[in-house]
């Protein structure tokens, strides 16, 4: 709960910086954002478990489409990042590594929050799709950076650990507008899940580090 | 004579740099080039062509009539060409229109079809149950093969259409936070193996957007840009796109537009 009012409050911060930034833009971009919003709400209908509700952003993503594909402002980016750092809740037994060989599952399931998918069944995170991690798997993507060898390079530290944690809980308290999705604060993994793939990029018994 | 020497250590320093990143990468997506290719052979999408064609000229609906005076843009009959310059505004219906929405429009206006039954079967399934949505967008797409894209910003509505689809290209929403830019605004990238096309810029938007509809080897069915769109979307955490909304003849206006340019490619095939 205190989590949720201290996002908001940062989140209201962040909107009057756009809104003061939006004055150097033309007025007409703001309203054109404005209609797009609508226009996506009239252009959608519910379906299995993803209702219309998806498509009314938070602050996050406001900021995050109103600045793609041109540079974001350092104190915007500050305060997305600020706001979503708060957010990520770090599990009570300070226990940051799970299970590597159930990271690497997690890492290669894509089911998951589509209305396509059985909703009891629990969500993936799909690294692959953007990933290079085990050298095993020869099928991965580059939407993001290769994390081969994460652990064995970055040193197998406490705070690589800790880094690691946060950056799946929630990427857009470490690297504001980043395409990685925000996989605990949207609650798309439990903190187990986190845990293990936590361990998939730091234990060093985990494919990801040989 | 160290030139000479040179490019045997040079090949072999590239292998081990490379090895880490890119094990096996070259012969995995070369064997994907040459299934590619091989699919060029024969193009199943010539079977949604001939029954679109059918479909087209064949009188049905309440008032029993075919499509052949339905105006796509360039002039009552005239299929040629036609889609290569769509979305476009049609003072009739008084809305800009990508082809989809223009087909419901005229088997309403023309064959009497109510809206509901015109849009009541827009995807097909395999062999359990076939589009005539999409056989006749095979059809009329099929018309356009070669034609240089050239899609009009002309009406304050095609503007206005550009601009809502490039904002919602960019609209970021969702679980995922996910919007079409996360995977379709950088060179040379992919999911998994699947290349992605850059559809920010107009090169990636030109080899793209000409290639559809497609006939999807791994569906067996031909699939239409609002196909593409629906499904993209799905993937997107999204919710489910209606056929025909205004959002997706936006973002069609702000891909067609960037595609302007090149010759239009399609019906293709893939994977």
């Amino acid at each position: 709960m205190r989590h949720a009012n201290t996002i908001a409050a940062v989140a209201v911060a962040i909107g009057l910086a756009g809104v003061v930034v939006g004055c150097v833009t033309t007025p007409s971009d703001a309203e054109t954002s404005a209609k797009a919003a609508a226009v996506l709400k009239a252009s959608f209908k519910p379906r299995g478990q993803a209702g219309l509700d998806r498509l009314d952003q938070d602050e996050t993503q406001k900021l995050c489409s109103e600045y793609a594909g041109k540079p974001l402002p350092k104190d915007v980016a500050a305060g997305i990042e600020k706001a979503n750092l708060a957010t990520i809740r770090w599990p009570a037994d300070g226990k940051l590594m799970g299970d590597w060989k159930a990271g690497e599952k997690i890492a290669q399931e894509g089911r998951g929050m589509q209305y396509s998918d059985d909703p009891k069944l629990p969500a993936g995170a799909n690294c692959y799709a953007c990933h290079q991690l085990s050298p095993r798997e020869l099928s991965f993507g580059t939407i993001g950076p290769s994390l081969y060898q994460f652990g064995k390079t970055r040193g197998y530290t406490d705070e690589t650990r800790k880094y690691v944690y946060g950056k799946v809980f929630n990427a857009e308290g470490y690297s504001a507008c980043t395409n990685m999705p925000r996989f605990g604060y949207k609650g798309i993994l439990t903190e187990q899940q986190i845990r293990d793939v936590v361990a998939l990029l730091m234990d060093p018994d985990s494919p990801v580090n040989k | 004579m160290s030139a000479r020497r040179s490019p045997l250590p040079c090949a072999l320093l590239v292998a081990v740099l490379a090895a880490p990143a890119a094990f096996g990468q070259g012969s995995t997506v070369d064997e994907i080039a040459k299934y590619r290719a091989a699919l060029q052979d024969g193009n199943p999408a010539e079977l949604w062509e001939a029954r679109g064609e059918s479909l087209w000229k064949t009188p049905r609906g309440p008032k029993n009539v075919s499509l052949e005076k339905c105006d796509l843009g360039r002039g009552p009959g005239v299929v040629k060409g036609a889609y290569a310059e769509l979305p476009r505004y049609f003072a009739d219906g008084g809305r800009v229109m990508d082809l989809e929405t223009r087909l419901v429009y005229c088997m309403v206006t023309l064959q009497g079809y109510t809206e509901a039954d015109a849009k009541k079967n827009p995807f097909g399934a395999g062999n359990e149950r076939k589009s005539d949505m999409e056989a006749l967008v095979a059809y009329v797409t099929s018309e356009s093969r070669g034609v240089t894209m050239n899609v009009a910003l002309n009406t304050p509505q095609e503007q206005e259409a550009y601009r809502l689809g490039e904002k919602i290209f960019y609209f970021r929403g969702g679980t995922h936070d996910f919007a079409c830019a996360t995977c379709h605004s950088g060179d040379d990238k992919r999911i998994r193996l699947q290349d992605l096309p850059n559809l920010a810029g107009a090169d990636g938007a030109r080899k793209a957007y000409t290639t559809w509809p497609a006939y999807r080897v791994s569906q067996g069915e031909l699939r239409s840009f609002q196909w593409r769109l629906n499904d993209c979307f799905r993937q997107q955490r999204f919710p489910e796109l209606v056929f025909t909304s205004d959002a997706s003849i936006a973002l069609t206006m702000f891909l067609a537009h960037n595609a302007n340019g090149a010759p239009f490619d399609a019906p293709a095939i893939k994977r």
